[in-house]
């Protein structure tokens, strides 16, 4: 027992101080020369921190672009999906009753041009983005509402949109709070 | 082509173009030839120094296991003393409490063998303490742990007639030193420049937009994300795991944490054939794995691009697919490909909910966790696989009349009789598991625990019964991954998976073990006329069907009743 016990506690030993103690402080130290300083970036609005740049936050006025459905109501100090399956019944009639919801706030706006991400949850709930569509689809009630032209909202949304990585792998997105920041600075 | 196809090319290629070379090192470091991080070796003769360890001594296949079971039982014990008291630990900014005894019995072997399921929440049931020094520390050594075993597998397939296997705390602390530690470091700077963050400051809270007080979770993450793929655990920091915009903040980390996890168990495939200078035959276990894993990914892209047909009933638009439980930034081709690389993988990382994925991909999911062996975990994968190895090599050598022989060794009743109690034991405690759980909450649906049975699936009828099977399944099979919505934080889950796991990491390491170390010591009988070649793709064709066989077709009746009979009531 000697033979494997005392060399195995010791290794243990060792190896959590390089492990867990060494590794991870020096990480810790590069991540200070990162632009967030290891903190996470924020979002400023007006001098005040509004939010994280990676993060989702609730939208629900109809002033500001929507973010998707989240099953955690977008608390950050939690986080996941509903996790709900394809073919559940209530969730079908909760995704309905969210189809139903958007026509109701977006006039004008048929089935079809509605995106699946905007009456989906999203897997964290604390999803950033939107597709471009997503964006797009909701210009005409915003412009309204503001009293701004379509042209100058979808203007924005394309500025906000970035590309794939490197232009060609995955999808194209907008992040949500960095538009509605946008949007905000508009009619200052 | 489409962005996010070409998207999910550009992963695998570029985990291939790494996973050669890191191959062909990793030979160079178990034959104990010069590599360049030898500058590392007077760093080793320290800690073998303060271990007391003399790395000279060589073990048989006995004494690896003796220590591999010792070091591993100090593991649990100091795992599972960490998580009760982590409340009174420090660096807890957030305060968060202690674990209950059967969720830290559970989380405490989840982490050791390399499994990762996870009954509590990052974010409110761990430490930042116990995240590193419990967490990252066991993603370490347990990754370790396994390609340490399986060195001791190649090593006795290398030598003639020998019971002297090498020494392993050697092969172990290598692993850390050569490998996990300077690669994990890589990663976690790349992520570290893309948002993820690192420093121990506790929750944050700021006023919305909107004017609501949000309060954010963070924490010291990007060290643990990156050797929580490159060992292929799955643990993530966060609930929500890699779908959490701060564990994988765009498609570039996406993409490196693709690659970190299938990148050792790939380079082993290649390890294996420039160790013994037989690269064909690893070019046979590639090709096998990489057809296995084809046949699980086409199907699931597809499925998943096509989007859910239900909510296309209702009129809405699904131009890149299904999106509930995806997010934006990655769409729905690159997390089809992330939860078949993670199921077949054995990673049980996941970057989108794995309970809302149309069926056909739920299927996929399951049978690569069920066959377990394509690629793989690290070192455990090629374990699985040398099992199969030796039962195709048994049955083909029967088929033709010829003695069974696998490098030179025959196989005989004693081999086989312990690759096929390996072979059938995921299944036996997978479907027993369900049966069990199956029983549980048809007749005590008020039991007095945590989660009342009745309350257990998140989901109704045959998805229900899915998110048991996949439970067992996942924790047989070491992966971690789940589909969350089962009501898993109560003392029959944690109990009853506890040992589930427990069972699928260690007898699936002491039986490859014990099977190359009996036959290392067998004469050897060079190769005539009469042998059975190992490296042909007949050979593949065979292994590829026993497989098949014995992993897919044992769990097709659970499967039918679960993610089969779902999708024909979706269509």
């Amino acid at each position: 027992m000697k033979t494997y016990l005392l060399p195995s506690l010791k290794l243990t030993l060792i190896l959590i101080v390089i492990t867990a103690g060494i590794y991870p402080l020096a990480i810790a130290g590069v991540g200070k020369l990162t632009p967030g300083h290891g903190d996470g970036e924020t979002v400023s609005y007006k001098g005040r921190v509004v939010g994280y740049a990676l993060e989702g936050q609730k939208f629900t006025k109809d002033e500001y672009f929507w973010g998707r459905p989240s099953a955690v109501d977008y608390n950050a100090a939690g986080s996941g999906g509903s996790n709900k399956g394809p073919s559940n019944p209530d969730y079908l009639k909760d995704v309905e009753k969210r189809i139903q919801d958007f026509l109701k706030h977006n006039p004008g706006v048929t089935r079809a041009q509605i995106p699946a991400e905007l009456v989906t949850a999203s897997g964290s709930g604390l999803d950033p983005d939107l597709s471009p569509a997503g964006a797009q689809v909701q210009v005409a009630r915003i412009a309204k509402i503001r009293g701004l032209q379509i042209a100058e909202i979808t203007q924005l949304v394309n500025e906000h949109t970035e590309k794939p990585m490197w232009g060609v792998f995955g999808p194209a997105k907008v992040n949500v709070l960095k538009l509605n920041v946008a949007l905000d600075e508009l009619k200052k | 082509m489409n962005t996010e196809i070409s998207g999910v090319i550009f992963t695998y290629l570029l985990t291939l173009a790494l996973a050669i070379p890191l191959g062909r090192y990793i030979a160079r470091v178990f034959k104990g030839e010069k590599t360049w991080l030898d500058f590392m070796a007077p760093f080793e003769r320290f800690i073998f120094r303060f271990s007391g360890i003399d790395t000279k001594k060589e073990m048989n296949w006995k004494q690896h296991l003796f220590a591999l079971l010792t070091i591993n039982s100090v593991w649990l014990i100091y795992a599972f003393v960490c998580l009760m008291a982590q409340g009174h630990l420090p660096l807890n900014p957030d305060a968060n409490p202690g674990q209950s005894p059967d969720t830290a019995f559970n989380t405490a072997i989840s982490f050791l063998v390399n499994c990762n399921l996870q009954h509590y929440s990052g974010e409110s049931g761990a430490t930042y303490f116990t995240q590193h020094f419990v967490f990252m520390f066991l993603h370490f050594v347990s990754a370790a742990a396994g390609i340490a075993a399986l060195v001791v597998v190649f090593r006795a397939l290398k030598d003639k007639v020998t019971d002297k296997l090498g020494n392993f705390w050697d092969y172990f602390v290598k692993t850390i030193t050569r490998i996990l530690l300077p690669i994990s470091f890589v990663i976690a700077v790349i992520f570290a420049f893309n948002g993820m963050t690192t420093s121990y400051a506790g929750k944050d809270t700021f006023i919305s937009m909107q004017g609501d007080t949000v309060h954010v979770s963070r924490g010291p993450v990007a060290a643990l994300v990156a050797i929580k793929h490159l060992g292929t655990n799955g643990g993530g920091w966060f609930g929500a795991n890699s779908a959490h915009p701060i564990e994988n903040p765009n498609y570039l980390t996406n993409t490196t944490e693709l690659v970190a996890q299938c990148l050792i168990p790939i380079a082993l495939v290649f390890a294996l054939g420039f160790y013994l200078n037989k690269k064909k035959f690893s070019y046979v276990i590639f090709g096998v794995m990489t057809i296995g894993m084809l046949m699980f990914l086409i199907p699931t892209i597809n499925a998943e691009l096509n989007g859910n047909p239900a909510i296309a009933r209702m009129g809405i638009s699904q131009p890149n697919g299904a999106m509930e439980g995806k997010e934006v930034r990655f769409g729905p081709a690159n997390s089809a490909y992330w939860s078949i690389m993670t199921t077949i993988i054995s990673t049980g990382s996941v970057n989108s909910m794995h309970d809302s994925a149309m069926p056909v991909s739920g299927t996929m999911m399951l049978l690569g966790m069920m066959v377990n062996c394509f690629y793989g975990g690290c070192g455990v994968g090629i374990l699985n696989f040398y099992i199969f190895i030796i039962i195709a090599v048994f049955i083909s050598g029967l088929m033709v009349g010829r003695t069974p022989e696998f490098f030179g060794r025959k196989i005989e009743a004693r081999e086989m009789k312990i690759a096929s109690l390996i072979a059938l034991l995921h299944p036996f405690i997978i479907l027993v598991g369900a049966a069990i759980s199956s029983y549980v909450i048809v007749h005590m649906p008020g039991a007095d625990w945590a989660v009342k049975p009745s309350t257990w699936l998140n989901n109704p009828g045959n998805h229900g019964f899915a998110e048991m099977l996949y439970e067992y399944t996942s924790s047989a099979a070491n992966n971690g991954s789940g589909f969350e919505g089962l009501g898993d934080g109560n003392i029959f889950w944690n109990v009853t998976t506890g040992f589930v796991m427990i069972l699928g990491r260690f007898l699936p390491i002491i039986g490859p073990l014990a099977i190359a170390g009996l036959l290392a010591n067998k004469k050897y009988i060079p190769e005539s006329a009469g042998t059975l070649k190992s490296d042909t793709s007949t050979f593949g064709v065979m292994i590829f069907a026993v497989i098949m066989i014995i992993a897919a077709l044992s769990f097709f009746p659970a499967l039918a009743l679960g993610p089969i009979a779902e999708h024909f009531s979706l269509k």
